[in-house]
Parts: structure tokens; C-alpha cells; sequence
């Protein structure tokens, strides 16, 4: 019985969570609650892809009401696999939060921060879940709102500027995608996105389901922090909270990007989209522009957390550049560059924290000498870079990998420079780490020891899982190809 | 604003009318226009009419800040948790029909529930964001005593 | 097409613009808030003036088959004010600690304290 409930429960365990965190009222207690239901909600996102595996697209009609009329969770090989994503770091963060949160947020908001982990994860959770573009929107708010306050709770009051900088470019982008699907339901009369793909075909390039698809490419290009609309990105993930970075990172754009391929691909279809309105050429523009101008800048910071924020844009630019192909190949280098970032951006943010937690600073001149002072967080950093620049064994290199396939099997040699340039970028400001951290002295006084346990081990989890699914790519290509095929197919 | 009697006399008529409204705009609801949004502000809103001309420190008094934290949580619950029970009923999340023996009683007695829910989160949502503009320092309560 | 047409358009185009360009061209961060509720509150115009059909009444069942405007957008829009809402609390929250550790709420201000510092 259980088993058939899989999709509601996914999204109202972490919802019936969050108001529990209020009332339970000590920090302690709710941390504990938390911890339970991000485990459960990772096991039953793993269900649920197994249940996508053996029997197909799962389809759960909330309260009952058939689609399209309701609303309808909607569960395919596509958004079971972003599930699985989602979960599993949200688990993983949570975890590693207990210490990390007591010393860096403290003060009594320990239950709100929890609260709001809780409201982030739900809406990360449902918009990759719903088969409805107006629920989308509610869940992508509910998710945005949760993270601007987790953002604000950052110590250095940057984090306040950075936050309200972020909440009216997530307003902005949300409304937007508001507006596209307004003018989609003017055209289609359906809020369903299964319904709309079949009523959006005929209709084929009217202006207003051209407006609408530029709304809510738009609007989506600034949740994902698509150059140029990343400006809110940077200064977010660098002063928010370590806990608050990682999780962030490694989750809410993936699933902007998501949502971003199922508008592409699932509504209007690979025909309209990449032939109609021309998308190819403008999004592998955007993103070797975000690949290289997010490199360069991340080269030049003296704040590591930025630096990997900046990095971060770049990444984005990698996932783009693959639904850029609109090539089954492409699609399945960004899929799979969705899966491995996370891993990568998931375990450096970790460390960082851990270095936070041990010296309060994430400066490069805080970690002189590092490598003897901390030498598993700095080794899990240096596994991390590792995976970033694309060494042959981490994850990195195999989605690297899958891009520049697509780009030689498309014919365009000259996109595989610029993914090989950037990755040059990166090894740049790995190295700039590894110089510092193993290379000079510690100053005198400086604090030593490792992070407790609670935080080291779920970093290492990441690490090891960026190695792991660099040698046996089995269940990651498998699941991303057959993604991808199922997207690619599914319009034309 | 304490010595503006009009004020005083005019807002200690209304508050009751208002909350009376607000109970009934809440409970009608499943009858004709109405239902826990609309009822919720326009409850808050009379709870925070009588902040304004009472004082801050009155109005915490009649509730205090803790409880009406609560009550934002406890709507919420009450809501997700008619979805549970009618999941645990053997229907579908959120499906009222199954909540008693014929199908439109379990629907009217689920949108009475999950209203009240929503009334109840939407008035203390109100009331907290008031009490968290107002109390950060304490302009209405001194500036004109 | 006959003047004004489609005037109902125009009115959430011209509160459209205007919200984003006081978001964008104003340093006052209330005033970025109130261009961004204008441009949230023009969406939710244009949400509701889809819905309306011409000659129709409220959608009640009543004997006979009226013709009624569409609910649905007007559902829609609830939930999407209550997120405006949301959005609007937020953000004045966010600018009263901004006004706290700065003393300001001008965004030049806060970008020289932030440079300087």
C-alpha cells in the first residue's frame, strides 16, 4: 500500500517536518528530526527510481482528481533521477549540519534554520516531482523563499545584502516563468505538462506560444544563474552558511536546470525548440561565455568559497553547453554533469565548512599550511578539485568526457577547445590551494585538528562517490543515456 | 495612540464586529464566498487594529508571541495532516472523499478542515510578521505616550 | 482593430515595465521592493483579465447554463498573491537588518561600505 503513495510521501514527509521543527522548539530535537526524514526521503527516492526502472512512468493523482483537471505528481526516468540527486545531498548535508549549524548560526535560530532546510528541501523535491507548471511555480517559490532566509543567516552581514540581492532576482525569474505559463494556458487552456506537450504541437509557432517559451527560458535562466544572469550567485553562495552553500550548490540550480530541459525537450518538444527558436547556437554562446568568464574569475579570488561559487557559474555553463546539442550524447553529458557536480560542489563546500568550523575563515591565507595542520579536509578539497578539473578516475572527467564526444560528434571541434581551456582554468585554481596548503609553512599559532567526525564523514561520503562513480560509471551513464533518449524521443 | 478617545472608543466597537466577521467569512465558507485566507487576514486584522491603538505590549499580552508561533505551525500541520489521514484511510493524498462513509460528507468535512488550517496559519502569519515589524524597536508604543 | 482593442493588455504592460524599471533604476531598496510587487501585481492582472469572458457571470451553479468566466486563473492568482506576500515580508525583513548593520538602505552606500571594508 505503502509503495503506491512513494510520490506524495516524498514531498509531505519533509512539508509535515518543517512545522514539527517549530514546535519542537530545541535545537537538538529538531536536528534529530530532520536527520530521520531527509534518510527516509532519500530511501524513497531511491524506491521510486527503482519503481521508474521496472514499471515505467509512475503518474499519482493528488486528492484523487485525474489529470489534467488535477494536479498530478509525475515520476519518469528524468525527474527520478534529479530525485535521487536531491535527496541524497539533502541527507548527506544534513547530516554533516548538527556541529557546523550550533557554531555558525546558533543563537536560538538553530530550529528556524532547521525549519527552513526542511521548506528547501520540499521545494527542491516538489518542483522536480509535479507534473503541473503552475505548481512549478508555488514549489520553486517555496523553495526560494526557505533559501533566501537560510542564505540571510550567513555570520558576515554580506550574507543580508547578498540574500536580498538574490530575492529580487529570484523574483524577478520566477515571475517571469509565471508569465510564460500564463500565456501557455491562454494557448493551450492546460496547466498539465504532459497534456500541454500534446496541445502545444499543433499550434505550432503562434506568437504566443513563442512569447510564452521566451518567458519561461528567461525566467528559468535566472534560477539556474545562466551567465550572464549569475550575478546573484556568487556573493549568495559565499556568505551563506557552509551548510547552507553546499546543499544550495550542489541542489537548487540542478533543479532549475531540470526544469529547464523539461520545458526544452518534454513541453515544447526538441523541434520547436531547438529548430523554431534557434536555442542551440544562443545557449552554447551563454555557456562557453560562463564556462570561461566563471574560470577566469575564479582565479583571481582571494575568498575560496567565492571562488568556488564563481567556478560553480562555469559548471553551469558545462550542463547548458550539453542541452545546447540538443544530441542524445549532449543531453547525456549534461544530465550526467547535473549528477557529478553535485558530488564535486557537494563535497568542496563540505570541507570548506570543515575548515570553517576549525579556523572561522575560508581567506587563501588561512589555509597556509594546511595540509599538516587538517589533513583529511584537505585531502577531501584536493579529492574534490580533482574531480573539478576533470582527472581521468573522478567524476569529472567522465561527463567532460561525454561533452566532448557530443561536440566532435556534432562537428563542432571548436567548442571541445573550450571546454579543454576552461578545464586548464581549473587546474589553476585547484592548484592555487594545493601551493598554499602543502607547500608553505603554517603561521605560528595557527589552529590545528581535524573537524569532528559528524562533518568529516559525510564530506569524505562525496569525496569517495566522486572516485566511486568515476570508475564504475554503470548506474550514472545508464541512467543519464537513458534519460536522455527518453527526453530526445519523447518530442519528436 | 492611547489618548485619541475617538480612536479608542470607535476601535473597542469594531474589534468584535471584526473578529465576528472574520469567524464568519471562515466557517461560511463552504456555503458561498469565503474560506481561511480572506478569514485569516481579516481575523489578523482586527487582532492588529487593537495592537495600533492599544499598544504592542497589550496586544503580546492578550497573546503571546510564543503561541502565535505555534498556531503558523500548527496550521500547517493540521492541513498536511488531513492529507495523511486520508492517506492512512486508504485513499489518495489530500482525497476527502474517503474520510467518512459517503463521499460528499468526507469532502465537506476535509475543506472544513484544511480551511481552518489555512485560516489558522494565514492569521498567525499576519499577526507574527506584525509583531516582528513593530517590536524591533518601539516607535508605536512611545513615540506619542 | 478597432481602438483600444485589447486595452486590458496594455495596462499590465505599461505596470509590467514600470515595476522593472523602478527595480532597476532605483538605489532605495524599498522603492526595489515596491517596483517588484508592482510587477508581481501586474502579472496577477493579466492572470485575471484571461479569465473573464465577455457577458459572463459568476462561475456558481445555478439552474440553467449560464455562461460563466473561468475560475481556475483566479485560484491561481490566490496562491500567487499569498506568495507575493511572502516575497514582500521577506524582503522588507531583509532590508530592516540591512538598515541595522549598515545604518542605510541606498545601495550606493552599501556597495562603497562593502568595498572599503
Amino acid at each position: 500500500m505503502i509503495a503506491a503513495h512513494l510520490p506524495a510521501l516524498q514531498i509531505v514527509l519533509p512539508l509535515l517536518s518543517a512545522p514539527l521543527c517549530v514546535l519542537l522548539v530545541r535545537a537538538r530535537l529538531a536536528y534529530a528530526l530532520s536527520l530521520i526524514v531527509c534518510w527516509l526521503a532519500f530511501a524513497i527516492s531511491i524506491m521510486l527510481l527503482g519503481q521508474v526502472l521496472d514499471g515505467g512512468v509512475i503518474s499519482y493523482r493528488l486528492g484523487g482528481w485525474a489529470p489534467p483537471w488535477g494536479i498530478e505528481y509525475r515520476v519518469d526516468l528524468v525527474n527520478a533521477y534529479v530525485l535521487l540527486i536531491v535527496a541524497a545531498i539533502g541527507a548527506l548535508v544534513i547530516t554533516y549540519a548538527g556541529p557546523s549549524v550550533a557554531r555558525e548560526i546558533g543563537g536560538g535560530r538553530e530550529t528556524l534554520f532547521y525549519t527552513s532546510y526542511m521548506l528547501c528541501l520540499t521545494g527542491l523535491l516538489g518542483v522536480t516531482i509535479t507534473g503541473d507548471a503552475f505548481n512549478i511555480f508555488v514549489f520553486l517559490e517555496i523553495s526560494s523563499l526557505s533559501s533566501y532566509i537560510l542564505i540571510s543567516l550567513g555570520t558576515d552581514r554580506r550574507a543580508l545584502t547578498a540574500s536580498f540581492r538574490y530575492l529580487i532576482f529570484g523574483t524577478i525569474g520566477a515571475t517571469f516563468f509565471l508569465i510564460g505559463v500564463g500565456l501557455i494556458y491562454q494557448a493551450t487552456g492546460t496547466l498539465n505538462l504532459a497534456d500541454m506537450a500534446n496541445r502545444v504541437e499543433p499550434l505550432g509557432a503562434s506568437r504566443t506560444v513563442q512569447a510564452a517559451f521566451a518567458f519561461m527560458a528567461v525566467g528559468l535562466a535566472v534560477k539556474a544563474a545562466l551567465f550572464p544572469l549569475h550575478s546573484w550567485l556568487p556573493n549568495a553562495y559565499a556568505y551563506a552558511p557552509s551548510v547552507v552553500s553546499a546543499f544550495l550548490a550542489a541542489t537548487a540550480t540542478k533543479v532549475s536546470i531540470y526544469v529547464l530541459i523539461r520545458t526544452y525537450f518534454s513541453v515544447f518538444g526538441p523541434e520547436f525548440s531547438f529548430e523554431v527558436m534557434t536555442l542551440g547556437p544562443v545557449l552554447m554562446v551563454l555557456s562557453i561565455a560562463a564556462m570561461l568568464i566563471g574560470s577566469m574569475i575564479a582565479i583571481f579570488q582571494d575568498d575560496i568559497k567565492r571562488s568556488f561559487a564563481y567556478s560553480s557559474v562555469a559548471q553551469i555553463g558545462y550542463m547548458v553547453l550539453g542541452i545546447g546539442f540538443a544530441t542524445v550524447l549532449g543531453v547525456t553529458g549534461g544530465m550526467l554533469h547535473l549528477f557529478n557536480h553535485a558530488l564535486m560542489k557537494g563535497a568542496l563546500f563540505l570541507a570548506l565548512g570543515c575548515l570553517i568550523w576549525r579556523t572561522g575563515s575560508v581567506s587563501i591565507t588561512a589555509m597556509q599550511g594546511l595540509g599538516k595542520r587538517m589533513p583529511w579536509t584537505m585531502a577531501a578539497i584536493v579529492g574534490g578539485g580533482l574531480s573539478l578539473i576533470g582527472v581521468p578516475l573522478t567524476v569529472g572527467f567522465i561527463s567532460k568526457w561525454y561533452l566532448l564526444l557530443a561536440a566532435i560528434d556534432s562537428g563542432l571541434w571548436w567548442v571541445a577547445v573550450f571546454i579543454l581551456i576552461s578545464s586548464l582554468m581549473a587546474i589553476i585554481y585547484v592548484w592555487r590551494l594545493v601551493e598554499v596548503a602543502y607547500l608553505s609553512p603554517s603561521p605560528d599559532g595557527a589552529p590545528s585538528g581535524e573537524a569532528p567526525l559528524v562533518m568529516l564523514i559525510p564530506t569524505w561520503v562525496l569525496v569517495l562517490a566522486n572516485f566511486y562513480f568515476g570508475v564504475d560509471t554503470r548506474v550514472s551513464v545508464g541512467v543519464a543515456t537513458e534519460a536522455a533518449k527518453y527526453l530526445l524521443g519523447a518530442g519528436s | 495612540m492611547s489618548h485619541h478617545l475617538v480612536v479608542r472608543v470607535v476601535s473597542k466597537l469594531l474589534i468584535p464586529f471584526i473578529l465576528l466577521f472574520g469567524l464568519y467569512v471562515q466557517f461560511h465558507g463552504d456555503f458561498g464566498p469565503g474560506g481561511g485566507f480572506q478569514a485569516g487576514v481579516i481575523f489578523a486584522a482586527g487582532f492588529i487594529l487593537y495592537a495600533l491603538v492599544y499598544g504592542l505590549d497589550n496586544a503580546k499580552r492578550i497573546i503571546p508571541e510564543k503561541y502565535i508561533r505555534a498556531g503558523v505551525a500548527l496550521g500547517l500541520l493540521i492541513f498536511a495532516g488531513t492529507g495523511v489521514a486520508s492517506l492512512l484511510m486508504g485513499g489518495n493524498y489530500l482525497d476527502y472523499s474517503v474520510l467518512a462513509e459517503e463521499a460528499p460528507k468526507g469532502q465537506h468535512l476535509g475543506i472544513f478542515v484544511v480551511e481552518f488550517g489555512v485560516g489558522l496559519t494565514v492569521a498567525s502569519v499576519m499577526i507574527v510578521i506584525f509583531f516582528a515589524f513593530a517590536g524591533r524597536d518601539h516607535q508605536i508604543d512611545e513615540k506619542e505616550e | 482593430m478597432e481602438w483600444p482593442g485589447l486595452y486590458n493588455y496594455w495596462i499590465v504592460i505599461f505596470l509590467m515595465m514600470a515595476g522593472l524599471y523602478i527595480v532597476m533604476a532605483r538605489a532605495n531598496l524599498i522603492k526595489k521592493m515596491v517596483g517588484l510587487s508592482i510587477f508581481q501585481v501586474s502579472v496577477f492582472v493579466f492572470y485575471l483579465t484571461m479569465g473573464k469572458v465577455s457577458g459572463g457571470t459568476a462561475p456558481i451553479v445555478i439552474d440553467g447554463d449560464p455562461v460563466y468566466s473561468n475560475p481556475l486563473p483566479h485560484v491561481l492568482i490566490l496562491t500567487a498573491i499569498v506568495v507575493g506576500v511572502a516575497t514582500l515580508a521577506l524582503g522588507l525583513a531583509l532590508i530592516v537588518r540591512i538598515k541595522e548593520s549598515y545604518g542605510t538602505i541606498e545601495e550606493d552606500d552599501i556597495e562603497k561600505q562593502e568595498t572599503d571594508a
